[in-house]
C-alpha cells in the first residue's frame, strides 16, 4: 500500500481499515448514556457505565496492542516517530488547559468573587456577617463549618513522592539508553509504586477530610475547588501509572531498544506534567 | 509553485484490501478523504436539523402571540438550534474540508493519525444522538441557550446532562482532530515546502487547531464544574455557598470567543484560495495574510469580557475588553484589504465559487462593522441580548462561515467526485442564498436597535411588520438549501467530466492529482519546486 523504502520501513505508515475507533466510539456512547442516567438516579446507569469501561478496556488493549506490533515490526519510520512526538506534546498543552481552567475557577473565587461577596452593598443588604477570608463557606450559612488541610504532612510527603519518583524514572530512561535492561525495568517498577503510594496517601486525606475534618466536596467553594482540583490531578496520577505499567509490560516482553521507545518517553512526558501540575497545587491549595 | 509526480494514484492495483468496500468502508475508515466525506455528510445533515428548529422558531414568531409552540419548548428550540448549528454543523465542515484537502495540499499521503481521525469522526454522530435523545427526556432538551449560563443549567432536568456530555464528546473529538490536523501540517509537507510557502487555507487550519487546543478544554472544565453543582453540591456558581454565577460567564467565553474565531479562520483560508484562482492573480500580501490570522487568533484569546458588558464590570475592565476587541478590527481589516488587492486589475470571472466568495466580503464585512459598534461597551449596554446581536453573529456565521463553506465546496467539489457542478443551479443557489438572507437578517439589526429581546417566544405588536419579513425571508433561505442539496447529488452522479486542473488559474498541489481524486495520493512525496 505505501511505497517501501529499502529498509522495508514505508515512507509514512497509514494503517488499514481498523475496528478500534469503532469500538471506541460504542465504549463512549454507553459513557454518554450511562453517566447521564447514572447523575440522575436511573437504576441501569452505573450498569451502563459499566459497560463503557469495559469496551474502553478492551478497545485500549487492542488498538495500543495493535500499535505496539506494528512498532515492533518497523513499519513506523522516521516521520511517524516525529509525529508521535508532536501529537503528545500538544495533548499534554490541552491537559494544561483543562487544569487552567480549574486554577482559574479557584483564582477567580478567591481574588474575586469572595471580596465582591463581603463588599459594603452585600454586607448591608444581604449578609451582614460574612467574613470575606480565605477559606470561607460562603455566605448564606448554607454550608456545615469544615477544617482545611495544611500543607503538612501528607502533602508535601507526597510531593517528596512524586519529585522522586520522577528521578527514578530518568534512572530508567538513562538504564533503557544503556541498553541495561534489568535496572530499567527494576526501576520502571519503582516509580509506579511510588505513583501508587502517592495515591494512596491521597485516598487517606479524602477519608481523613470527610470523617474527621467535615470537609467535602460540598463544603462551600473551598470544598468544591479543593476536591476538583486535587481529585482531577489524583486521576491523572492514575491514568500516568496505568501508562507507566504498559511501557513496564512491554519492557519485560523485550520491547523498545536504545534509540527508539517514543512510548516510554510518551509516558514519561506525561508523569512529568502530573509532577508539575501537583506542585501548582501543593503551593496554590495546600500553602496559600 | 508546481509539482512532478510520479504514476500517482496507481499504486492500489492488486491490493484489495486497500479498497475496502460495502460498510467497513465508512466504519473502519482510515483514509482521509472517506473520513472527511463522511465529515461532510454530517455536517449537511445537522445544518437541515438545525435549519429545522430555526424555521420551527420562525413559525411561531410570524405573528405576534404564542401560535404553535409552548414557551419552554421554544425555549428548547432556541438551545438546540445554537449548539447543532456551532458544534455539529460548522465545525465539522471545516473539519471535513481539513481532512479532504490539507494532504492534497501539502502533498502528504494521508492524515498523520488515520485512526484517531475515524475515531474523532465518530464521536460526532454519538454526541449527536444524545443531543436528540435529550428532547425526549423527562423535562425535555437543554433550554438555557447556547451558551449554556449558570444558573439556569444548574436547574434544568437530564437533558441538560445529556447536553454536557454530548459537548464533553465532541469537545475531545475536536482536540483529536487538532492534534491531527497540526502533526499532519507540521511533519508531513511535502519536501520542498517550508511553511511560509504552504496555501492558506493549511495556515489557517493550524492556526485555528491551536485555538482548539486552547480552548476546548477549558469548556470541557466549564461544564464539568456545571455538571458538578448540578448533582454533586459544588458551588461553583451559587453565591450562597461562596461561588460567582458570573464566574460561567468568565470561562464559558474564555472558550466562547475563540470559538467564534475558530469557526470563521478557516472560512478566510477557503476565501483567500478561492479569490486568487478566479482573479488570476496571487494571493496578495501572502506574509501579511499569515500575521494577520495569528495575531487575530492570538488578540481573541484577551477578549472576551465584551460577552458581559452587562454583568458589572469594573469600569478599567470595561475599558480594556472594549479596546482589545477593536484592536482585532485591525488585522481583520488587513485581511479584507488583501483579498480587494488580489482582485485589484484582475482578470476575473464570477463562476459560483468566486461569487460566493465575493459575496463572502460583502456580508462579513457588515457582521464585523456591527461587531465593532457592540464592541463599543456604552452602546452594547443598550444593544446586549437584543436581535442586534442576533443578526451580528448570522452575519458573521451564516454569511461568513457558511457562505465559505459553500464557495469551497463548489471550489473542490470537481476534484472530490470528478464531475463539474451544474452552473446554472451554483448561480440560482447563490443569487436565492444571498437575496433571502440579507431579508432574514437585515431587519433584525431594526428589531435589535428598537429593542426586541433575543430568546424569547412572543414579541410586542410594534415588533410584527419586520418580524413576518424575517420569517418569509427564513423559509426561503432554507428552501434555497435545497438547491445545494440538489446540485451536490447531480455532481456525485455525473456531469461533464472534471479535468486535473479543473480551474485554469488554479494552483497548488491538490490540481495536480487526477479529478477524482484517487483513493491514495501522494504515497511517495511530491516534489514542489
Ligand atoms: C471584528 C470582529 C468582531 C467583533 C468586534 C465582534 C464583537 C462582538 C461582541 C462585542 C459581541 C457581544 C455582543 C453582546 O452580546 O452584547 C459579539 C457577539 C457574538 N459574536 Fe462577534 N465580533 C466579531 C466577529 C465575530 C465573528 C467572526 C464571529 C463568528 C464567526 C462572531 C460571532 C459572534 C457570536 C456567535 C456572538 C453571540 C454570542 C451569544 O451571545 O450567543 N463574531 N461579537
Ligand atoms: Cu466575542
Amino acid at each position: 500500500m505505501v511505497s517501501a523504502t529499502s529498509s522495508g520501513t514505508p515512507y509514512y505508515f497509514v494503517p488499514h481499515p481498523s475496528k478500534w475507533p469503532m469500538v471506541g466510539a460504542i465504549a463512549l456512547a454507553f459513557f454518554g448514556f450511562g453517566l447521564a442516567s447514572w447523575v440522575n438516579g436511573a437504576p441501569f446507569g452505573p450498569w451502563l457505565f459499566a459497560i463503557f469501561i469495559a469496551i474502553l478496556a478492551y478497545m485500549m488493549i487492542g488498538w495500543f496492542g495493535a500499535v505496539a506490533r506494528e512498532s515492533e515490526s518497523g513499519l513506523y519510520g522516521e516521520r511517524v516517530d516525529v509525529s508521535f512526538r508532536w501529537s503528545m506534546s500538544w495533548f499534554i498543552f490541552s491537559e494544561v488547559m483543562f487544569f487552567a481552567a480549574f486554577f482559574g475557577a479557584l483564582y477567580y473565587a478567591r481574588s474575586i468573587a469572595t471580596p465582591w461577596l463581603g463588599d459594603l452593598d452585600h454586607r448591608s443588604l444581604l449578609w451582614p456577617d460574612f467574613q470575606a477570608t480565605w477559606p470561607n463557606a460562603g455566605p448564606a450559612g448554607v454550608v456545615e463549618p469544615f477544617q482545611t488541610i495544611g500543607p503538612w504532612p501528607i502533602p508535601t510527603l507526597n510531593t517528596a513522592l512524586l519529585l522522586t519518583s520522577g528521578v527514578t524514572l530518568t534512572i530508567a530512561h538513562h538504564a533503557l539508553k544503556d541498553n541495561r535492561r534489568a535496572p530499567l525495568a527494576f526501576w520502571m517498577l519503582v516509580t509506579i509504586l511510588l505513583g501508587f503510594t502517592f495515591l494512596g496517601f491521597q485516598a487517606y486525606e479524602y477519608v481523613h477530610a470527610y470523617s474527621e475534618l467535615n470537609l467535602k466536596l460540598s463544603s462551600g467553594i473551598f470544598g468544591s475547588t479543593f476536591f476538583m482540583l486535587t481529585g482531577f490531578h489524583g486521576f491523572h496520577v492514575t491514568v500516568g501509572a496505568i501508562m507507566l505499567s504498559a511501557v513496564l509490560f512491554r519492557i519485560l516482553r523485550g520491547h523498545f531498544t536504545p534509540q527508539r521507545h517514543f512510548a516510554f518517553e510518551a509516558a514519561a512526558w506525561y508523569w512529568h506534567f502530573v509532577d508539575v501540575v501537583w506542585l501548582g497545587l501543593y503551593v496554590v491549595v495546600y500553602w496559600l | 509553485m508546481s509539482a512532478v509526480l510520479d504514476h500517482p494514484g496507481d499504486h492500489a492495483h492488486g491490493h484489495a484490501h486497500d479498497h475496502p468496500s460495502g460498510w467497513r468502508r465508512w466504519l473502519y475508515a482510515t483514509n482521509h478523504k472517506d473520513i472527511g466525506t463522511m465529515y461532510l455528510w454530517f455536517s449537511f445533515a445537522m445544518l437541515l436539523v438545525g435549519g429545522v428548529n430555526a424555521l420551527l422558531l420562525r413559525t411561531e414568531l410570524f405573528q405576534p402571540g404564542l401560535q404553535i409552540l409552548r414557551p419552554e419548548f421554544f425555549n428548547q428550540l432556541t438551545t438546540m438550534h445554537g449548539l447543532i448549528m456551532v458544534f455539529g454543523a460548522v465545525m465539522p465542515a471545516f473539519v471535513g474540508f481539513a481532512n479532504w484537502q490539507v494532504p492534497l495540499m501539502i502533498g502528504a499521503s494521508d492524515m498523520a493519525f488515520a485512526r484517531l481521525n475515524n475515531f474523532s469522526f465518530w464521536l460526532l454522530p454519538v454526541a449527536a444522538s444524545l443531543l436528540i435523545v435529550s428532547y425526549f427526556v423527562p423535562g425535555g432538551a437543554t433550554a438555557a441557550g447556547w451558551t449554556l449560563y449558570a444558573p439556569l443549567s444548574v436547574q434544568m432536568g437530564p437533558g441538560m446532562d445529556l447536553a454536557i456530555l454530548a459537548l464533553h464528546l465532541m469537545g475531545a473529538s475536536s482536540i483529536m482532530g487538532s492534534i491531527n490536523i497540526i502533526t499532519t501540517i507540521l511533519n508531513m509537507r511535502a519536501p520542498g515546502m517550508p511553511l511560509m510557502k504552504m496555501p492558506m487555507f493549511c495556515w489557517t487550519w493550524l492556526i485555528t487547531a491551536y485555538l482548539l487546543l486552547a480552548v476546548m478544554p477549558v469548556l470541557a472544565g466549564a461544564v464539568t464544574m456545571v455538571l458538578t453543582d448540578r448533582h454533586f453540591g459544588t458551588s461553583f456558581f451559587n453565591a450562597a455557598g461562596g461561588g460567582d454565577p458570573v464566574m460561567y460567564q468568565h470561562i464559558f467565553w474564555f472558550f466562547g470567543h475563540p470559538e467564534v474565531y475558530i469557526m470563521i479562520l478557516p472560512a478566510f483560508g477557503i476565501i483567500s484560495e478561492v479569490i486568487p484562482t478566479f482573479a488570476r492573480k496571487p494571493l496578495f500580501g501572502y506574509s501579511s495574510m499569515v500575521y494577520a490570522t495569528a495575531s487575530i487568533a492570538i488578540l481573541s484569546m484577551i477578549v472576551w469580557a465584551h460577552h458581559m458588558f452587562t454583568t458589572g464590570m469594573p469600569v478599567t475592565g470595561q475599558l480594556f475588553f472594549m479596546y482589545a476587541t477593536m484592536l482585532i478590527a485591525v488585522p481583520t481589516g488587513v485581511k479584507i484589504f488583501n483579498w480587494v488587492a488580489t482582485m485589484w486589475r484582475g482578470s476575473m470571472t464570477f463562476e459560483t465559487p468566486m461569487l460566493f466568495a465575493v459575496g463572502f466580503i460583502f456580508v462579513f464585512a457588515i457582521g464585523g462593522f456591527t461587531g465593532l459598534i457592540m464592541a463599543v461597551a456604552p452602546l452594547d449596554i443598550q444593544i446586549h441580548d437584543t436581535y442586534y446581536i442576533v443578526a451580528h453573529f448570522h452575519y458573521v456565521l451564516v454569511a461568513g462561515s457558511l457562505f465559505a463553506l459553500f464557495s469551497g465546496t463548489y471550489y473542490w467539489i470537481p476534484k472530490w467526485t470528478g464531475h463539474m457542478y451544474d452552473e446554472r443551479l451554483g448561480k440560482w443557489h447563490f443569487w436565492a442564498s444571498m437575496i433571502t438572507f440579507n431579508i432574514t437578517f437585515f431587519p433584525m439589526h431594526f428589531l435589535g436597535l428598537a429593542g426586541m429581546p433575543r430568546r424569547y417566544a412572543d414579541y410586542p405588536m410594534q415588533f410584527a411588520d419586520f418580524n413576518a419579513v424575517v420569517t418569509i425571508g427564513a423559509f426561503g433561505f432554507g428552501l434555497s438549501q435545497l438547491i445545494f442539496l440538489w446540485m451536490v447529488i447531480r455532481c456525485i452522479k455525473g456531469g461533464a467530466k472534471a479535468s486535473d486542473r479543473v480551474w485554469e488559474n488554479a494552483h497548488g498541489l491538490e490540481w495536480t492529482v487526477p479529478s477524482p481524486a484517487p483513493f491514495h495520493t501522494f504515497e511517495t512525496p511530491p516534489v514542489v519546486k
